[in-house]
């Protein structure tokens, strides 16, 4: 009998992370494009840190921060009522950051490419940035926000070491595919951990693939 | 009317230059900035889109005030009522045709969309995408969007540059016949002597960010003492001596002229020069060509 839970739940953690990592990095790389205040390069070193970090870094400083015996961990608990360690929401938080910049960097540098005249035309018409940020950024960058959906996507599918420090094993809660195969492979059951490889092997080439079809315009071709 | 007096200065690696601009502009006019490259022509442009903020000055708009340092005043971009044509157009590229001139036309909007498709004869393209237009094209949509938008004042930022010779003499017609058909004041920018004289009612020379010369065109181009018939502003291609005259190679729009001069006459005039050639008395063949 195969237990799909982890599965199920790598599935979910990686489509509620690129959920909010959209919703967050929307502003935060239109910010990065036209901002000149002076903690930028500060805070586009932070956003890029999770490229060279080691996983287990970020989850370490995670664990101590959101521990409930320490001061910032306790106020969320008490105050929110929300359990950051060990938890799924734990698990969505600490993804959402360390997947920040394989959806920030593709967003970024579409926005950066898009002509300055364009926006500016924009605004000689009257339109807010606001509308301009709907109706000609954001539609003339299909292909960024594309790209850095699927990258967050698929990070955050094969994330390890990060979710094994804050969310520990917890079956049902916390215990992902990735987590579930290592998990396997101790207790020597090779078909199980096999299955769940195959499976995340598949879908994310099929997803990786899909991606580069849209964006090299094949399938575009094919249907004409 | 629009007055300005600006300032304005630019740190650049080359030391920068000051902007001191100040002069009117009667309403409904056609009016050309004229001058070399970073004279500051398109910063002026800019300044008065309130795409770039003066430093300090003022710029009245038909009695308004739309920037005015010492009462801190600056009329957001959005709300100038501005046509601004780009030197790269700035066409959006996920729209159609119409939906470029839908997105700048307020919704109580006087024009049709669709009036203005077919004077800028464009109602064959309307479901295209700008990328799959040519520059004349794409030229022409740019100047129907800035028109959807019924601007007051319609800015052109050397809109012809890039166009072959034929595209821009029918564009210079339509240009002619837009601003005498909607009647407002018309800015822009252009190096084309021919265009310039073509389309405008007065010239302002711009060097090294002061307006040093106005003028109509024949006052600023034009030598007032010939009285000639005919006269054309071309480039010098190449100057030949033989023996006490000179043979003077002129490029006037895509022909190559030869002119004989007088030594006298060549004094100051080196290749590359911009030069007039006019004649007083002569005798023109004139023959059908179709």
């Amino acid at each position: 009998m195969t237990d799909w839970q982890p599965l199920f739940l790598t599935f979910k953690l990686a489509l509620v992370t690129t959920l909010v990592l959209l919703i967050v990095s929307l502003p935060l790389s239109w910010w990065l494009v036209h901002s000149r205040s002076k903690i930028k390069p500060i805070i586009a070193t932070l956003v890029s840190m999770p490229l060279v970090l080691p996983p287990t870094v970020l989850g370490f400083y995670f664990l101590l921060a959101f521990s409930p015996g320490n001061a910032f961990g306790s106020w969320i608990d008490r105050w929110l009522g929300i359990q950051l360690v060990f938890s799924f929401g734990g698990l969505v938080l600490a993804s959402v950051i360390y997947s920040l910049p394989f959806m920030v960097h593709p967003i970024q540098a579409g926005l950066a490419a898009v002509p300055s005249s364009l926006n500016e035309a924009s605004y000689v018409m009257g339109k807010s940035r606001w509308t301009t940020l709907w109706r000609v950024q954001l539609p003339n960058i299909k292909t960024s926000l594309l790209t850095g959906i699927v990258l967050a996507f698929a990070h955050t599918v094969g994330e390890f070491g990060v979710v094994l420090m804050i969310g520990g094993n917890i079956p049902g809660k916390t215990k992902v595919a990735s987590i579930a195969i290592y998990d396997e492979v101790e207790a020597l059951n090779y078909a199980s951990a096999n299955l769940y490889s195959a499976v995340l092997f598949v879908i994310t080439f099929a997803i990786l693939l899909l991606v580069y079809l849209i964006n090299g315009g094949y399938l575009k071709r094919f249907w004409k | 009317m629009i007055c300005l007096d600006l300032h304005k200065t630019f740190k650049t690696t080359g030391g920068g230059l000051t902007l001191h601009l100040q002069t009117e502009v009667p309403k409904g006019s056609f009016v050309t900035l004229y001058g070399p490259s970073g004279a500051g022509k398109t910063s002026t442009l800019r300044m008065i889109a309130g795409l770039l903020k003066p430093d300090e000055g003022i710029l009245l708009v038909e009695d308004v005030p739309w920037f005015d340092s010492s009462r801190k005043i600056n009329l957001r971009v959005q709300k100038r009522q501005i046509g601004y044509v780009f030197q790269d157009y700035a066409l959006f590229p996920n729209m159609t045709v119409r939906e470029n001139l839908e997105y700048g036309c307020p919704e109580d909007s006087e024009i049709s969309i669709d009036e203005l498709l077919e004077f800028m004869e464009l109602g064959q393209l309307a479901s295209r995408k700008p990328q799959t237009l040519s520059g004349g094209q794409q030229q022409r949509v740019a100047l129907a969007r800035a028109l959807a938008q019924q601007p007051k004042i319609l800015l052109l930022d050397e809109p012809l540059a890039a166009l072959d010779y034929k595209f821009r003499l029918k564009l210079q017609d339509y240009l002619f016949r837009i601003h005498r058909d909607f009647n407002f004041t018309t800015i822009m920018v252009s190096h084309d002597i021919g265009e310039i004289s073509r389309l405008s009612d007065l010239v302002l020379v711009i060097e090294e960010g002061r307006v040093v010369r106005q003028g109509t065109p024949d006052e600023i181009f034009g030598n007032r003492q010939i009285s000639g018939k005919f006269r054309f502003v071309g480039e010098v291609q190449g100057i030949e001596k033989h023996d006490i005259i000179y043979i003077v190679s002129v490029l006037v729009q895509n022909q190559l002229i030869k002119v004989v001069a007088q030594p006298s006459e060549m004094r100051g005039i080196n290749m590359g020069d911009k030069v007039m050639i006019a004649s007083k008395a002569f005798n023109p063949i004139i023959y059908k060509i179709d």
